[in-house]
């Protein structure tokens, strides 16, 4: 019996090695961690359980049945992060090139049909040079299969990708289905076709950085969430965000305690809105100063820079936040910006994740480009997230809420919760100067009765009290107390409960 | 018997906050003037009454006698106090007041003109049997002239505008060819600078002291001295630091220094607060330097070591009262010293800083003044005197004094702008500064090379890391005791932290010490009882690494997982990636200006170009540190997106 009970830790023993000493020297050379060092990482120590460590792939053509290591290229299973329960799989670059078999596929599936069933998050470390190519179509059956259980996941619970090395071609279709995607700096790739066959196409003489590095899709592409600069990195700062998800969409997001007080006051907040309107300001001095403990964990920094998004506490309770920049572009919104917010709002509406929204908006970005590139239905996907959403939307203007731009900033209209502004707010169909020249175009010629009528106008709609009289505002707050009525807010909404008229899915502009 | 029932101060900043909390406890009414950057200033949230009087510049505000007179008017304030700068030393203002019936909080006119005339006040000096530095009493007409008297009165010397201060028009000269050099460009200095290009010659003390006298004249012939400030830590002529009493003065060379200076303010027919300056060379001779016929900046440490407030002093002087005390009653208690904190940059060859406050919290402590002219949330703007605020310790000794105005810097936090403080701590901890051995040349020899922060001992090193293992415990609040590693610059400190009812256990290589803190996250300073030292860490938080700063020196320390430490000290530091040579316009616009030109060396977040788009500024900062290669693009020009602006190299 002991011989038998030893023959299994030999097999455990072969399957840990993965592609061998060398391969392993050469992950470790070019500054990457194995699949298992980064599982070790990623979850609370020895709470991982390993599935399907004896799977093989079984192909036979092209002397592969030759070549079998256990494991097939991926480990599988699932453990705790920061004590709840999580579902991973981790390709092994080091095994076939972490290449993606029908076995390996099988694999994927299995763990994910499993954290369906339970009610828990997916996370998938990817690093693979693609399709098993000696296995043919099996191997894209295996993708498909993949594709589809991101679908059916979708929604349910919480998947996110990271990338930490290559990806390419179909295999990047599963990461892009997911909810966030996260990569390594310098040492992941993320593209449908690669350098060497744009270059044949377009004869774009392009390297596999520029075309899908980390910074390209961080930046240009706003394809991926966040990138960090190596793997170990990436693994502890994912630990952190899975603290704001629920792990399905039956639950609430977790609570942390904290000490922070919710009824803490900002004296500064009351200056954030200089006096010239046309004079920026951070947003996210605001953002910092009113969230618990000043943390907010940020996607998407540098895409479309022009709105914020990310997530924070309030009193312990996890928020999504979806802020206007006017440090860029004036915090307009355009085709990037909507199509980021969008997504981020209706993640958090899946996941019963309440959202916070700072308004300071002057409008939708003019031009051709944005015409010809379809800001009408990108824009319409930010009004329709918001309008669907059901869960609790807490909303504060502070100061330009514009024309269009602001229904579309979770309004009252969309069903918002409770809508705040401080009298710094100007809420109205344009800026004075571009109303009176409409309004009064006779009086064009005429520069001191334009100032005039102006002013006039300024007076009469730049504030929050004519949007308040109709109650399209709930009310306006002093800055400095807007974190306790925030907080009060949220507190006041976690009993929400709202629903849609039953459909088959809705139709959003895509 | 407050004589005045409301006066107005004509001033701004942390001098106009100061002198209206005294005029508050005597039951005064304070009015505030202020330009039009200043309208949200904290001098005008402090003033009962506030008076704009126009636009930004000083010239137009600060500066304009008629407006402050008129102000007076408005409010029906009886006297006006000029503060330090600005008003307070041109005898316009007295004029002026005297003719609308206003009393002045400060000396007669005639004695500030005379004061203010360097030749004219050396002269007195020199008639009230007052050392003067060697030199020649009077213009000097031209270049040949000065080398004649240098001839006389031996190298090395010094060339000072006779309007001059500030530093500007100064030079020495070591040679006949350096000062005729250093003449025409210190005339020309001058006549920029004040409209007077006069000069004055004298002796250049090396490596001199500088060492001024408090006085104060009522009027009824009485006039005492307040004993001795040292002001010797300065840089470009501008005090740093400044202490009383000071650690050079023998009680011989006080008094001595101490008649002299009463002796010229006698001779001036001084009535108000004023100051006596000297250079004191290393064998304790002291010259005569010039009288400030204002209140100094670095007041306060006189009122800290004997007890008193002169801004009330002066304002009862101004109302006729009589010194309510005599020389005989006054004594020096203990000891004070004083740090300015300075908008400015020390790690850029300290350029002004301005911008919006973001954070701003003041420390406390035993012995802790703070004069404060700001606020978290107000705006530094660019038109006046970076000075921000002044820390103010004392103690029994100087030891304690230093120790305490250390650790207030510590705790001292200051965010959005660039600002000095770590400059101030690192000099308060330097062992010359300790020794007080203090030299005007002080800094230029300490850190000849600018600041670029401190190299911590290792002693400091391992008080940051308990620091940051502390607040790692608290902020993840793991119940249990948890075994992890501190990376600190490359080292790796394994640790057992364990939260504790007041604070947070950690044991570290055998040695287990409890780190008393109420501490919560999100707060900007740590204050923490580590066995017997008390340590005030700045603190944040950024993404899994904790910046913490104490004492002029900078820590990232990250506490994680042992076995994750092992993994991440084996990831290779990666070369940043090859970023774009050019500053491209992000959206559509208009380039309203370019901040820099071509060959300029410019730092990561520094502003180079500002845009106009959606009619809103938006301010193009660099991405990295580099160089300007040539700039493309001008201002006015309409830009498309991605339109190249600049070059770098």
């Amino acid at each position: 019996m002991r011989d038998i009970l030893r023959r299994l830790e030999e097999k455990r023993e072969a399957a840990r090695k993965g592609g061998g000493e060398k391969r392993v020297a050469q992950q470790h050379e070019k500054g990457k961690l194995t699949a298992r060092e980064r599982l070790e990482l990623l979850f609370d120590p020895s709470t991982f359980e390993e599935w399907d460590m004896f799977v093989e792939h079984r192909s036979i053509d092209f002397g592969m049945e030759q070549q079998k290591i256990p494991g097939d290229g991926v480990v599988t299973g699932h453990g705790l992060v920061n004590g709840r329960r999580l579902f991973a799989f981790s390709q092994d670059f080091t095994v076939f090139g972490g290449s993606l078999s029908e076995a390996h596929a099988e694999k994927i599936c299995k763990i994910m049909d499993q954290a369906l069933r339970v009610g828990a998050p997916v996370v998938g470390l990817n690093d693979s040079g693609g399709a098993r190519i000696q296995e043919g179509v099996a191997s894209l059956a295996g993708y498909a299969e993949v594709f589809q259980r991101n679908v059916l996941a979708s929604g349910v619970v919480p998947q996110v990708s990271v990338v930490m090395g290559p990806c390419a071609g179909g295999a990047v279709y599963s990461p892009a289905m997911t909810d966030f995607i996260f990569m390594v700096q310098d040492s992941s790739y993320m593209f449908v076709t690669g350098p060497d066959v744009v270059k044949t196409v377009t004869h774009e003489a392009v390297t596999h950085e520029e075309l899908g590095g980390a910074r390209t899709h961080t930046t240009k592409s706003g394809i991926a969430d966040l990138a960090f600069s190596n793997d170990a990195e990436t693994m502890l700062q994912l630990r952190r965000f899975l603290a704001f998800l629920p792990s399905s969409n039956r639950e609430l997001p977790p609570v942390r305690p904290t000490e922070d007080p919710g009824d803490r006051a900002e004296s500064s907040l009351d200056t954030l809105v200089p006096a010239n309107p046309n004079k920026p300001y951070d947003m996210k001095e605001l953002i910092g100063k009113v969230v618990d403990e000043g943390e907010f964990f940020e996607l998407q920094p540098d895409f479309a820079r022009n709105i914020v998004i990310g997530f924070a506490r309030f009193e312990g309770h996890p928020v999504g936040i979806v802020a206007n920049q006017p440090m860029v572009l004036a915090g307009c919104l355009d085709i990037d910006s909507s199509r980021k917010a969008a997504r981020f709002v209706r993640f958090c509406d899946c996941f019963n994740i309440p959202i916070v929204t700072f308004v300071d908006v002057p409008g939708f970005l003019p031009g051709t480009a944005q015409e010809y590139g379809g800001i009408i239905k990108h824009g319409a996907k930010l009004l329709f997230a918001f309008a669907e959403a059901t869960v609790p939307k807490v909303t504060l203007i502070t100061r330009k809420a514009y024309g269009g731009a602001y229904d579309v900033m979770s309004s009252k209209h969309l069903r918002g919760d409770v809508n705040y502004a401080w009298p710094s707010a100007e809420i109205a169909v344009m800026g004075p100067k571009g109303a009176v020249e409409i309004i009064f175009r006779g009086d064009l010629k005429d520069p001191k009765k334009i100032e005039r009528r102006a002013e006039e106008y300024r007076a009469k709609f730049a504030n929050p009290f004519v949007a308040g009289s109709r109650g399209f505002i709930d009310d306006v707050i002093m800055p400095h107390s807007t974190r306790r009525r925030l907080c009060r807010s949220l507190a006041m909404l976690r009993g929400k409960r709202l629903e849609n008229p039953w459909k088959k899915h809705d139709n959003i502009p895509l | 018997m407050p004589s005045f029932k409301k006066i107005l101060i004509a001033n701004r900043g942390e001098i106009a906050c100061r002198i209206m909390r005294t005029a508050k406890r005597m039951g005064i009414a304070a009015v505030a003037v202020y330009s039009e950057a200043d309208a949200d200033a904290r001098h005008v949230r402090d003033a009962d009454e506030v008076v704009p009087i126009g636009p930004a510049s000083s010239a137009q505000s600060y500066l304009d006698v008629k407006k402050i007179v008129a102000a007076c008017r408005a409010t029906g304030a009886e006297a006006v106090h000029p503060g330090y700068g600005f008003l307070s030393e041109n005898p316009a203002l007295p004029r002026a007041l005297a003719k609308a019936g206003i009393a002045f909080i400060g000396p007669d006119p005639n004695t500030i003109a005379a004061m203010g005339d360097k030749i004219a006040a050396k002269q007195i000096a020199a008639k009230a049997g007052v050392p003067t530095v060697p030199g020649h009493l009077g213009v000097v007409p031209d270049a040949r002239a000065a080398v004649a008297i240098a001839h006389r009165i031996k190298y090395p010397v010094m060339l000072k505008a006779a309007a001059g201060g500030g530093g500007k028009g100064m030079r020495i000269a070591r040679t006949d060819a350096e000062l005729e050099e250093a003449f025409r460009r210190a005339a020309g200095e001058a006549k920029t600078a004040f409209g007077d290009a006069r000069l004055f010659i004298e002796k250049y003390v090396e490596r001199p002291r500088h060492i001024e006298i408090q006085v104060l004249g009522d009027g009824h012939g009485n006039v005492v001295h307040l004993f001795e400030r040292e002001c010797s830590i300065q840089r470009r002529h501008q005090k740093v630091i400044e202490e009383a009493p000071s650690p050079f003065l023998d009680a011989k060379t006080r008094s001595r220094m101490g008649e002299a200076a009463v002796a010229l303010a006698r001779a001036a027919k001084y009535c108000s607060a004023g100051t006596v300056e000297f250079i004191v060379d290393r064998k304790r001779n002291f010259y005569f330097l010039e009288m400030n016929t204002r209140l100094q900046v670095e007041h306060p440490v006189t009122e800290l070591v004997t007890g008193l407030d002169l801004v009330e002093l002066m304002i009862r002087i101004a109302a006729g009262e009589p010194l309510p005390f005599a020389q005989k009653d006054l004594q020096l208690a203990g000891w004070a010293v004083e740090a300015r904190v300075y908008a400015e940059d020390p790690r850029r060859g300290f350029l002004p800083s301005a911008g919006r406050l973001v954070r701003y919290a003041e420390p406390a402590g035993d012995g802790v003044r703070v004069d404060g002219g700001v606020y978290e949330g107000a705006e530094i703007p660019i038109f006046y005197d970076p000075m921000i605020a002044k820390v103010a310790a004392c103690g029994k000794n100087r030891a304690t004094a230093v120790a305490r105005l250390a650790q207030a810097l510590d705790g001292f936090v200051v965010a959005g702008i660039s600002h000095n403080v770590d400059f101030l701590a690192a000099m308060l901890r330097n062992p010359r500064f300790r020794r007080g051995d203090l030299s005007t040349d002080f800094i230029a020899r300490e850190f000849p090379k600018g600041f670029g922060g401190v190299k911590p001992a290792r002693g400091e090193v391992e008080l940051a890391v308990l620091a940051a293992t502390t607040a790692h415990a608290i902020t993840t609040r793991s119940p249990g005791a948890e075994s992890a590693c501190v990376m600190l610059d490359g080292d790796d400190f394994p640790v057992i932290a364990r939260r504790a009812a007041d604070g947070v256990t950690i044991s570290r290589s055998r040695r287990t010490q409890l780190v008393r803190t109420d501490w919560q996250p999100g707060q900007p300073a740590m204050r923490a009882q580590i066995g017997k030292v008390e340590a005030v860490f700045r603190i944040e938080r950024r993404g899994l690494a904790w910046r913490l700063a104490r004492g002029g020196a900078a820590f990232e320390a990250m506490v994680v997982p042992r076995h994750a430490a092992a993994l991440l000290r084996r990831m290779k530091p990666k070369p940043p990636a090859a970023r774009s040579r050019h500053l491209v316009s992000p959206m559509p616009g208009l380039l309203v200006s370019i901040a820099v030109t071509p060959g300029q060396e410019i730092k990561a977040g520094e502003a180079l170009a500002v845009i106009e788009a959606m009619k809103m500024e938006n301010v193009l900062r660099a991405e990295r540190d580099g160089r300007v290669a040539r700039l493309v693009a001008k201002p006015g020009d309409s830009l498309a997106v991605d339109q190249v602006i600049l070059e770098f190299e």
